[in-house]
């Protein structure tokens, strides 16, 4: 008998008495204030937070990250100077200073945006750049991760990710060092 | 095989004062994180109930949750494979390397393959191998395996680490300021991601109804692992299955809440499909599952979401470390799971355990752990696995114990014994409870001798 047939074929003799599959509620709660709770979270996950700029997100971009050489966007939004459409290999995007995508929806409950490829258009933007700006539609807040995962986009999309706050360790002594291994900051222009 | 003598191991890490001093207080820390943010959610008991409900579902229906999970993710582009043992996970592992010519893989933190002792196996056939969790990557060049599941090199202190990172990445011996080591790890790991033919990850949960796998992390190595080189292979213990991806909203909201305090962790990843150009190959692995399955007392163990908040509410573990048990898996999980994987080898380990039932009050997925604790004891008795010292000792207790004429005069005598032995006699080397301890001093009057007293005077 192969691996898998064994496998399943043990599993089928020893298998215990089988409880119904619950139902997910949404948990939701009357007073809920979204933005407050996403703002509040964001910050507690170490993201940081700005209302869409006045002069406009590019030019903020230049402000918040003076020293950028390559900046790479993947919404029309922002103009970056790295073609993600040139890129044939995501490691071509190793020497990103800011990367900028536009977020699906957020999550309240964690101060999450919800990326996927679509959003990405380069899976590594998101983790190989040295900072990372998410604009995000604040009308696009949902109250938790239970609806976050009613989301179509986790049953059509190859690859998504739900980031919160930019990449940290705390392995350390449990002293929490923000920028671990992807990218260092993480800031969403809200707009 | 040689049985691990936890006791003896303990009092190794034990002797190093700072160091376990540091290491209880890091990990109460991580259980007083998890409490306060357990109690910012009013419907937490609700959701333990429902992860509870949701995994013991899922496992007395595997056999067609694996299936219906094999046949997504085959059509979203994936390879599935099973391996029975830890051998067979290997040589999938080493097959799939070759076949792409790889020689160098980057991989995130997986308490699968330490199961499997993969590293090791990979290593002598050529294949070098990053860890790239921090955490796991300290023990990987320090020569020693994880201590704790979730925050591997808990049991170290930054000097230490600063000795390690001297040694071996070249930075500076004198220098051990946190930030300074963690971004002189980020520095020396990059060029890995972007040379690596192959990355390689775990999976938190893998979900039925889609095909997809999920990767819980916090430092982003896990998808620089997964996202930069062409193959991704992803080795997942058949009990990580789980129906829905609604049912992902109860388990991510317990998962980082109950391992380190925080929310969620800072990445979440899902992946259904392989990007165009690349391959990702799930490696399903059974290693003693299924039989797990079929014990009655301990099949609530495959439940186990490896959050680590068992191990950071133990006294035990908090104060011995977790290297001491000389398992992948220590703690109170360990100490249930290590025993089905090998009964003589860690017939010590049911007995780090003070039974106070915290572990079994934390888990997110309501294992009835210090239960499971007290039914390995039984069975090791039970199979003669104790050593004899201890069953000497349960003997006679019982013995006393049992008789209250016997137990009076034991009383009596133990109570004179503290007061007129001389010190060596009492903390001899059969004294295991004194070794750390002193003995209470005993009061002039028995209980016994106080009630009869107080009860004949009532009359």
């Amino acid at each position: 008998m192969n691996a898998r047939d064994d496998i399943l074929a043990r599993l089928g003799r020893n298998l215990p008495a089988c409880p119904p599959l619950p139902e997910i509620p949404l948990f939701d709660s009357s007073s809920f204030d979204l933005e407050g709770t996403f703002l509040e979270n964001l910050a507690r996950m170490g993201g940081e937070f700005v209302e869409l700029p006045p002069h406009g997100t590019q030019a903020w971009i230049r402000e918040k990250f003076p020293g950028a050489t390559v900046i790479c966007s993947a919404t029309p939004e922002v103009a970056g100077n790295r073609p993600l459409e040139s890129i044939r290999d995501p490691r071509e995007l190793e020497d990103v200073d800011v990367g900028v995508v536009r977020a699906r929806f957020g999550v309240a409950e964690t101060g999450s945006v919800w990326l996927s490829e679509a959003e990405f258009k380069v899976d590594a933007l998101g983790f190989l750049s040295q900072h990372l700006v998410v604009l995000l539609d604040m009308g696009k807040l949902v109250p938790n991760l239970h609806h976050a995962y009613r989301d179509s986009g986790f049953h059509e999309a190859r690859y998504a990710v739900l980031m919160t706050g930019p990449t940290a360790t705390a392995d350390i002594e449990g002293i929490l060092v923000r920028g671990a291994q992807g990218i260092r900051s993480l800031t969403v222009v809200g707009c | 095989m040689k049985r691990i003598d936890h006791a003896e191991a303990s009092s190794r890490f034990i002797a190093a004062k700072e160091h376990v001093e540091f290491h209880d207080r890091r990990l109460w820390d991580l259980r007083q994180k998890r409490d306060r943010e357990a109690f910012r959610i009013p419907e937490w008991e609700e959701l333990r109930t429902l992860a509870s409900t949701i995994k013991e579902h899922t496992l007395a229906r595997l056999p067609d949750y694996l299936a219906q999970f094999e046949r997504n993710a085959t059509a979203n582009g994936m390879r599935v494979h099973w391996a029975r043992d830890a051998a067979e996970h290997n040589q999938i592992v080493h097959d799939l390397l070759s076949a792409h010519g790889a020689r160098t893989l980057v991989k995130s933190k997986s308490m699968l393959t330490d199961e499997c002792e993969m590293r090791p196996f990979l290593e002598t056939r050529g294949i070098e191998i990053v860890e790239t969790d921090l955490g796991e990557r300290i023990q990987q060049l320090d020569g020693e395996p994880p201590s704790h599941i979730v925050v591997p090199a808990v049991h170290k202190l930054r000097t230490d680490v600063a000795r390690v990172f001297a040694r071996t990445l070249g930075t500076d011996p004198k220098n051990s300021d946190v930030s300074y080591l963690a971004e002189s790890q980020r520095r020396h790991t990059r060029p890995y991601y972007l040379k690596a033919e192959a990355g390689m990850t775990g999976a938190n949960f893998a979900v039925a109804e889609t095909g997809s796998f999920v990767v819980c992390t916090n430092e982003g190595n896990a998808d620089l692992s997964a996202n930069l080189p062409k193959l991704h292979i992803a080795s997942i213990g058949i009990e990580k299955m789980i129906p829905r991806i609604a049912d992902l909203g109860v388990f991510i909201r317990l998962l980082s809440r109950s391992a380190l305090g925080s929310p969620i962790t800072q990445i979440t990843s899902h992946w259904r499909a392989p990007r165009p150009g690349s391959e990702i190959h799930v490696v399903l692995v059974d290693n003693g599952r299924s039989e797990r399955l079929g014990m009655r007392d301990f099949w609530y163990s495959l439940k186990c979401i490896r959050c680590g908040a068992c191990m950071n509410t133990c006294p035990v573990y908090r104060r011995s470390g977790g290297l001491s048990y000389g398992a992948t898996y220590s703690g109170p999980i360990g100490v249930i799971i290590d025993p089905a994987f090998n009964l003589r080898k860690y017939s010590a380990l049911p007995f780090a355990s003070t039974l106070n039932g915290s572990c079994s009050n934390v888990c997110p997925v309501k294992i009835n752990i210090h239960e499971q604790i007290y039914k390995w004891r039984q069975i090791i008795n039970e199979r003669n696995q104790l050593p004899i010292v201890k069953k000497e000792a349960m003997r006679m207790a019982g013995k006393v114990l049992s008789s209250p004429k016997l137990y009076r005069a034991a009383v009596k005598a133990a109570n004179a014994g503290l007061e007129y032995l001389p010190r060596s006699m009492i903390y001899n080397p059969f004294n295991a409870w004194g070794r750390q301890r002193d003995l209470p001093k005993a009061t002039s009057t028995t209980f016994r001798d106080w009630y009869v007293k107080h009860r004949s005077a009532k009359k």
